[in-house]
């Protein structure tokens, strides 16, 4: 008797959008367990909320590894989670005219969250504020 | 239909839901849908993380005066239960991945399904621990 694999877990799409979405999620995901564990241990269990301030910001934007690290993170973080949504939507919304504006919402949330994302970990200057602080007192 | 086929589809009607293999296995839906629960909910709090984020080019007094909502114990306590769910998504999005790229996969998905519960209790009892620490010190 032939052994077939039986129908297993999500099919594979066969190509297209679809396809690219598919390993977009899956290669994601596996840099996502690295980089958002990374990051929870960092700021949430050896640093907490009590020692997270502006001032640690500014510290740890200082060095362009965090903000390169954090911006990675966002990206990937913002467009798999994205992507999850959609699939969701595509599971439970069924009629078109929502459906499409589902999607809309969800390519919006995409881009705006993506724009202002980058503009605070990829703009951030710390030395502006310090001195207008310095020439306060 | 063959005889073979028959029988599959007579054993999946009397086994109902719970029969759906792969991402959906035997041990219930449970693995699959505390995934999507667990996406869902990340993805909520990320949308609402960039937006904190994006405050800290307001500078340090806007920002660090809207931390006592991240110091809140409700929200200290939320932490905990976001780090759960980010530490399940990881472990079951692993077995996902071993699902579909690791042919064989389908014949050990109970096995696969309480390494998950392992490795998520290896990772979260421990950081619980110092996450609750660090909230009654």
């Amino acid at each position: 008797m032939a052994t077939v694999r039986p129908h297993v877990g999500r099919e594979r799409p066969s190509g297209g959008f679809e396809l690219y979405s598919w390993y977009f999620f899956r290669l994601s995901g596996l840099l996502l367990i690295f980089l958002a564990i990374g990051h929870v241990v960092i700021m949430h269990v050896i640093n907490t909320v009590d020692e997270i301030d502006w001032q640690f910001v500014a510290d740890r934007w200082n060095s362009p590894f965090w903000r390169a690290y954090d911006w990675l993170m966002l990206f990937l973080a913002l467009l798999h989670g994205l992507n999850g949504a959609r699939l969701a939507v595509d599971d439970y919304i069924r009629p078109q005219g929502w459906r499409i504006l589902a999607h809309s919402v969800l390519w919006t949330l995409a881009i705006v969250f993506l724009i202002i994302g980058s503009i605070a970990v990829l703009t951030f200057d710390p030395t502006r504020f310090q001195a207008i602080a310095h020439a306060g007192g | 239909m063959t005889t073979e086929t028959a029988r599959e589809v007579r054993q999946v009607s009397s086994r109902g839901l719970g029969a759906y293999r792969g991402y959906r296995p035997p041990p219930g839906m449970i693995s699959w849908a505390l995934h999507r629960v667990t996406g869902l909910g990340v993805l909520l709090f990320l949308l609402l993380h960039i937006v904190d984020i994006f405050l800290v080019n307001y500078g340090p007094e806007t920002f660090n005066e809207l931390l006592f909502l991240y110091r809140h114990p409700v929200f200290r306590i939320g932490e905990i239960v976001l780090v759960a769910g980010l530490y399940y998504h990881a472990a079951n999005g692993v077995r996902i991945i071993l699902i579909d790229f690791w042919p064989q996969a389908y014949r050990y998905e109970r096995q696969l399904f309480y390494g998950v519960i392992a490795v998520f209790l290896l990772a979260f009892v421990p950081t619980a621990i110092l996450m609750i620490r660090a909230i009654l010190v």
